[in-house]
């Protein structure tokens, strides 16, 4: 069936496994009673049940909030966060530069679009090792393919503060003996050993925690959307009770022009 | 230890000002690419020739400005019936911020279905196979770029309507129409062909498809390709979106839902 056929069999109805509201009467959720049956979970935990579909133990939660506990940076700077920062300063409403701050995390060099690339990588390179691949033949391959490695090396720095406080957490909890895991090391370990300056980044240590927990990378995906939030609000309420227009003010001699001459149109 | 505040500078082709005496803060002259912007090419200029120049760098020819604007006028509005209108309109029917109307219609639309990456995509092919008709065949037999990405993978040719019967009516006047400004071109190889790389695509032609080869011939990038498009369709959206307001939630459709895992009604 396709075309206006196909077009036809869906018009005006939804079907669907995911949920409705019922209004005045009761809410389903993944086919759960939201409020009878899910209103004792966590929210991150409810999060993930619906990214997924699958539920986690309390240990597997409490390590899903550290990684996004640990990437959570009120600093205006950052990109994202001066989205939200400058809609602030700009006096637009905060939903929309929040709003705006999360969707430019779908970045090429960070956020989303590394996000998928790291547990792709670290999947695909699992996987082949376990067809009898060596390690540095799947580093060389992503590394020819993509000239870096998705979750390692870094923009702005050359070390990640965000990897110690996670594994700690991940170890005191018996969650950082995943093979993932200990294969996103032994990458770290071959890249340091080469002539590569690439470390590992909190992107590639969060991935695999996430693939040892059975996420799927359009499951890991959807996880990460929410990961700079946190941190996202503070930037936006600064600037807020700043004077209007006073964050990173751009003066005319703050532009470098670099193009052609002046001409007549 | 270095006291003096250094000034951070972004770095710019496109754009120069030059400050008001009293206030380097304050604008005294603009120049886009070179050209006054308020001194000369205010209303000597037109819109389109200023969404050329800023893109391209360069003043568009006569011919180029007359593309430019009469696929400004065919991409206006996609209508209700488009996601992207839909999107935009489910913002305005809730009394939702006017930023968050088109928020919601350049996500919607931004997509591989009719969308801003459909058009990248297609421009894509357009650059790599251009009036080679052998090379569109070969494109569409080979398998999808199955590189990991934010997007989903592509389920049918770029360009194309996945969801067509045969090429819609408004997609051939706009072809006719573009095709006929200037001739020679990758439009009018469109026009004669268009049937050919239907019949290969297995579906006909979309406008998202006519759009990208307007992009190409007008010598844009498909990145640029992408977010002209994504521009040119939200005024449809924004008027849509009011007027959406205006009718009240009560005469926009809500739809029927049913679920087919409902624990009430599995419950014995």
């Amino acid at each position: 069936m396709k075309g206006p056929e196909l077009l036809s069999k869906y018009t005006d109805t939804l079907k669907s496994r995911m949920g409705a509201c019922i209004p005045g009467q009761r809410t389903v959720f993944r086919g759960h009673d939201l409020h009878a049956e899910l209103m004792e979970m966590d929210w991150i935990e409810l999060y993930v049940f619906g990214v997924t579909g699958r539920r986690f133990t309390a240990d597997q939660v409490r390590l899903l909030h550290a990684i996004w506990v640990c990437t959570s940076y009120p600093d205006a700077r950052i990109w994202n966060n001066r989205v939200a920062a400058l809609a602030g300063s700009s006096r637009s409403t905060a939903t929309l530069g929040i709003s705006a701050a999360l969707a430019v995390s779908e970045a090429t060099i960070y956020g989303r679009g590394i996000d998928i690339r790291a547990i792709e990588f670290i999947t695909s390179a699992r996987t082949a090792l376990e067809n009898g691949a060596e390690l540095g033949d799947c580093v060389k391959k992503e590394l020819k393919r993509y000239r870096s490695i998705a979750g390692y090396g870094r923009p702005l720095a050359s070390n990640d503060e965000r990897i110690a406080p996670i594994m700690n957490l991940a170890h005191s909890l018996g969650l950082d003996i995943g093979p993932h895991v200990a294969l996103a090391f032994a990458v770290n370990d071959y890249l340091l050993a080469g002539r590569w300056r690439l470390c590992m980044n909190y992107g590639a240590l969060s991935a695999a925690i996430c693939a040892d927990l059975g996420f799927s990378t359009r499951e890991y995906y959807l996880f990460g959307f929410p990961a700079f939030l946190a941190g996202i609000p503070p930037c936006c309420i600064e600037s807020l009770e700043n004077p209007e227009g006073t964050l990173f003010p751009l003066s005319c001699s703050h532009i470098l022009y670099e193009g052609p001459p002046k001409r007549r149109w | 230890m270095d006291t003096v505040k250094q000034t951070e500078q972004i770095r710019t082709r496109i754009w120069l000002e030059e400050p008001e005496q009293d206030n380097p803060f304050a604008t005294k002259v603009a120049y886009c690419h070179g050209y006054d912007v308020y001194g000369e090419m205010l209303g000597n200029a037109r819109w389109v020739e200023m969404l050329f120049l800023l893109f391209r760098g360069e003043a568009p020819t006569s011919t180029q400005a007359e593309l430019l604007e009469t696929l400004a006028v065919a991409l206006a509005n996609p209508g209700p019936r488009d996601p992207s209108v839909h999107a935009a309109m489910c913002g305005g029917v809730g009394g939702s911020t006017a930023a968050s109307c088109l928020m919601a219609a350049l996500a919607v639309g931004a997509g591989q279905l009719s969308g801003g990456r459909e058009v990248f995509l297609a421009m894509n092919v357009w650059y790599r196979c251009g009036s080679d008709l052998t090379a569109w065949q070969r494109e569409f037999e080979g398998p999808p770029d199955a590189a990991p990405s934010i997007w989903p993978p592509s389920e049918h040719p770029p360009g194309f309507d996945p969801h067509g019967v045969s090429t819609a009516s408004t997609v051939k006047q706009t072809l006719i129409q573009l095709a006929g400004i200037c001739n020679g071109n990758n439009l009018a190889w469109l026009e004669e062909n268009f049937a050919h790389l239907e019949s290969a695509a297995n579906c006909p032609l979309a406008m998202s498809g006519v759009a990208a080869a307007a992009f190409v011939d007008s010598g844009f990038t498909p990145e640029q390709g992408e977010m002209l498009y994504l521009l040119l369709r939200l005024p449809g959206a924004a008027a849509h979106a009011l007027e959406q307001w205006q009718y009240g939630h009560k005469r926009f459709p809500f739809f029927t839902i049913e679920l087919e895992n409902d624990p009430a009604r599995e419950m014995p």
